[in-house]
């Protein structure tokens, strides 16, 4: 391999590094309008009248919108593929406003200072309503968040509006109630997730004009062209063939920007006015008004038999989808997706319970996407399981996890086709001192240490429904182009797929022009989420470029008069095996795109979905030294052994791993989204919501352990998502071996840890 | 209000309103490397120097410059692709955005402390977020940049 398994820089790296004006706001027209949006100040209301009049009178104003100006088809913001799961349950502005933060009028102006004072002269009356802010008591609350006739599912996803559901689910294999009756032990836990917010470091943002054919192009920061394009053909009622997206270098997206936000209230500007019109979401806008990870609460119940063997998982839970329902469903099956099939020597296993609405601020994608939420409750709970067991937790899942070529009950006969999983977890234990450390060291002072673990598995796209296309050229000098539609938003995604196409072509990655990503241009895909594009689009890209050299080898020994077995390509040369004759690449291109009568350009094309979508797994190790005084928690270190099949580019996935593992001792530790009793998010602000910085990570040691999946583009499976999941359950763990105290609900703060601690009964 | 300011070496002349800052100053200024992360002055996305110190710009009235000297990551282009060179070696140049202000505070610290101990550095440039990397890559390439220890990356 010459560039699979290499390190290759990323190809726009220098120019992202060094400030280069390549992102949303640095390609916006100077004279883009700007757009502002007028937000609701209450959890749940109606808008009994609004008064634009004098805004709209202002000097330097263009418009200003209400929700009598905008189109009534009901749609969904959630980054899916048609037909969307998630129901069509917002419109642009809607006379009921559900959560403090909801849009009420657009204001597009020539500079914002006009803009702002423009907001200060709309005179709205509310009818405020009781909100629904306890997602706990949302079922049959009094009130209800979506009563609208004109609410739409494309199909059923147990929705019951009347009632605030949103989404019910049940996955039952086995009979779960019996199973846990010849259980010699069975343990339970409640578990807590926090509505964690993405804080990816470019804000959401989008521009938006008319081109030379009047149609509307968008530029934003996304990480799903194509259905942002989808969305606003429905929401604006203008055919899809008349909208352009464009997505250029973007600042992060971690799963919040596969959910439509600004592009709309730009476009209909646009639209309205045949102006160029900017949005950029300021921080708090960001925090209070976008989307955010689910919040859960998730029940879990484990039954093992006398030798250790798990029979029965049975998880209950419940989801905040807050306003709107946008990944409602599919966050929430995912929990049970990427749990139940870990343990396999299972009898019975269930998944089960309810998504509702409430209002607050949409929930939405986050990396991970549910299975964080099912990950820090079965893992809880295994490690509970094991001390009941009274068995090491490393041996306890070393007996019990799935391993290559297995079924399990949910996986409807498919074998596994890859892991290292058992690899990686005797490998952390070394690295982490399990052996000599495990559970618990005193320093000395009133500080102990306290080792911890989890193990998680993901996905790698979602089987049977992300189909991705790539296109591959022969250019007239010999050099390539590689169209794709995935969206790199800092990952490298780019570069890894240039890596697969070079390594094809037999040529190096600076011979391949990389564009992603523009629906005008791009073949389609879904974009970059659900942690597929290196497994989907990196397939498609490699059928692609197997497609093109296959042509250039044809095309080569028809101009040599050779037959194919006799000619061998290495990528810059197509020569007979005896030698005798020889052209060159350039000479093949040439003659191809340039040459008369017959020729035509070569260009390589495929689409690729898979029917599985293999799982990634990591075995992540914490140690923490819990101060018994303060509560006070420092994480001293944190070992995670990956299996993400081939590793592609060994730099670029450690930093993956590095970021995501950062991310997930944030929700751990940190991250902590809070509502005052009237529904107004109080942490608005890295003031308030604090996310890791530098001084709040230990040593952090990434290894991985490769394996070769038989479906994928070289042997990889993804490694996006699943770096996030082990932090919480393994830190909990860790901090319950220090001092005892077992903390369910995130984030592990020191408070929480110093009142347990307090507490009758707590030992150690 | 006029303000005449040294940009990168060159003396420029600046309308700018009585409450701007001067990171919306420059961008409008066409200094597109200055990047806004929050409202807050809490992510060091704007760092710029004023008189070769770091500041940050959202949060540094534009009339306060009247007559200083500004430097922004355009100004030291040959010094930040020397230290991006590394940063984007060890792939820790992530989605990017965070990166100009993290590399005016890396060169001002490169600066200000001779052989800076991990602590050092860490203390440092605490108040630069960064949402993708989890800060270790950028630590390594700070390390290999600045020629103290290096760091045998595990894999
Ligand atoms: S923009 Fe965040 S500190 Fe200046
Ligand atoms: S690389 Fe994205 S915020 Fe630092």
């Amino acid at each position: 391999m010459n560039f699979v398994g290499k390190s290759i820089p990323k190809i726009d790296g220098m120019a992202i590094a060094t400030g280069k004006p390549v992102y949303t706001e640095d390609l916006a027209p100077a004279n883009a309008l700007v757009v502002k949006l007028l937000r609701s100040p209450h959890a749940f209301a109606r808008i009994r009248s609004i008064d634009v009049s004098k805004a709209s009178k202002l000097k330097g104003i263009a418009c200003v919108l209400t929700y009598k100006d905008v189109p009534r088809a009901r749609f969904t913001l959630a980054g899916q593929s048609y037909p969307e799961p998630s129901p069509y349950d917002r419109l642009i502005l809607d006379e009921i406003v559900r959560y403090v933060g909801d849009e009420v009028a657009i204001v597009a102006a020539a500079d914002e200072e006009t803009a702002e004072k423009a907001m200060k002269l709309i005179k709205v009356d509310y009818e405020v309503f009781e909100p629904v802010l306890d997602y706990e008591k949302a079922i049959d609350h009094r009130a209800v968040v979506h009563s609208e006739s004109d609410l739409h599912c494309n199909f059923d996803i147990g929705m019951q509006k009347d009632r605030n559901i949103a989404s019910s689910q049940k996955v039952e294999v086995g009979n779960v109630e019996e199973e846990l009756q010849k259980c010699a032990v069975v343990v339970e836990e409640t578990c807590y997730t926090k509505a964690q917010a993405h804080c990816m470091m470019e804000t959401y943002r989008a521009f938006s004009y008319l081109d030379h054919t009047g149609r509307l192009v968008v530029v934003s920061s996304t990480q799903i062209p194509f259905h942002v394009r989808r969305q606003l053909a429905r929401a604006l009622n203008t055919p899809a063939s008349r909208i352009r997206v464009i997505k250029p270098r973007i600042g992060g997206g971690f799963g919040g920007k596969q959910t439509g936000a600004v592009e709309m209230f730009a476009a209909i500007v646009t639209l309205r006015t045949g102006k160029p019109a900017k949005i950029i979401y300021d921080r708090k806008e960001t925090f209070t008004a976008t989307n955010s990870r689910h919040a859960m609460r998730l029940k879990v119940r484990l039954g093992a038999d006398s030798e250790g063997f798990i029979r029965v998982v049975d998880i209950e839970g419940l989801s905040d989808t807050g306003a709107y329902g946008e990944h409602a469903s599919t966050t929430f099956g995912v929990v049970g997706e990427k749990t139940l099939p870990l343990y396999n020597k299972t009898r019975a296993v269930r998944f089960m319970g309810n998504v509702v609405y409430t209002n607050k601020m949409p929930a939405g994608a986050f990396r991970g996407y549910g299975a964080t939420q099912g990950t820090f409750a079965l893992e809880t709970a295994v490690n509970k399981l094991a001390e009941e067991l009274n068995m090491d937790p490393a041996a306890l899942r070393l007996k019990n996890l799935i391993k290559v070529g297995e079924t399990t009950l949910v996986s409807e006969g498919k074998t596994l086709g890859s892991s290292t999983l058992h690899q990686c977890i005797e490998k952390g234990q070394a690295l982490i001192g399990w052996k000599e450390k495990y559970p618990r060291q005193a320093t000395g002072s009133s500080k102990v240490r306290g080792l911890g673990m989890a193990v998680t598995m993901q996905g790698s796209g979602i089987a049977n429904i992300d189909t991705a296309s790539a296109e591959i050229r022969l250019n007239d000098d010999g050099s390539y182009t590689l169209l794709i539609g995935s969206t790199d938003m800092g990952t490298g995604s780019d570069t890894i797929l240039n890596q697969m196409a070079a390594e094809v072509l037999d040529t190096s990655v600076d011979t391949i022009i990389v564009h992603a990503a523009d629906t005008d241009i791009s073949p389609y895909d879904p974009g970059s989420y659900a942690s597929s594009t290196t497994y989907v689009t990196g397939m498609a890209v490699v059928k692609a470029a197997e497609d093109l050299r296959r042509q250039i080898v044809e095309s080569g020994a028809r101009f040599m008069n050779a037959a194919l077995e006799e000619v061998d390509f290495d990528g810059q040369t197509l020569s007979t095996l005896d030698g005798e004759k020889s052209i060159s690449l350039q000479k093949i291109a040439e003659l191809q795109v340039l040459g008369f009568g017959g020729s035509r350009q070569l260009v390589g094309y495929a689409t690729h979905g898979s029917s599985v979508s293999p799982p990634p797994f990591i075995a992540g190790f914490a140690e923490v030294e819990v101060d018994q005084e303060t509560g006070k928690i420092e994480l001293v270190d944190y070992v995670a052994v990956i299996d993400c099949g081939t590793v592609i580019n060994p730099n670029l996935a450690a930093i993956q791993a590095e970021g995501g593992l950062v991310q997930g001792i944030g929700m751990a530790m940190y991250e902590d989204v809070r509502h005052d009793a009237w529904g107004r998010m109080m942490t608005d602000s890295f003031m308030e919501y604090k996310i890791p910085t530098r001084k709040d990570i230990g040593s952090i040691k990434v290894v991985f352990e490769e394996c070769f999946e038989p479906t994928g583009p070289f042997g990889a499976k993804s490694i996006g998502e699943v770096v996030i999941n082990t932090p919480p359950p393994a830190i909990a763990h860790a901090v319950y071996n220090a001092v005892g105290v077992r903390v369910t609900d995130l984030p592990i703060t020191p408070e929480k840890v110093f009142l347990k601690m307090q507490k009758p009964g707590h030992h150690r | 209000m006029q303000i005449e300011i040294n940009l990168n070496g060159k003396k420029v002349s600046i309308k700018v309103k009585k409450n701007e800052m001067l990171a919306d100053t420059l961008r409008a200024h066409g200094v597109y490397s200055i990047r806004k992360g929050c409202d807050t002055a809490c992510c060091g996305l704007c760092t710029v120097w004023v008189e070769e110190k770091p500041v940050l710009s959202c949060a540094f009235l534009s009339l306060k410059a009247q007559g200083k000297s500004i430097t922004t990551l355009e100004g030291l282009q040959e010094e930040a692709e020397a230290f991006a060179q590394h940063l984007v070696a060890e792939g820790s140049e992530q989605c990017g955005f965070c990166s100009p202000g993290f590399i005016m505070t890396v060169l001002a610290m490169k600066r200000e402390l001779k052989n800076p101990s991990d602590e050092e550095i860490i203390h440092y440039l605490t108040g630069n977020l960064c949402r993708c990397t989890g800060y270790l890559g950028q630590l390594r390439a700070i390390k290999k940049y600045l020629g103290v220890a290096q760091h045998e990356f595990c894999r």
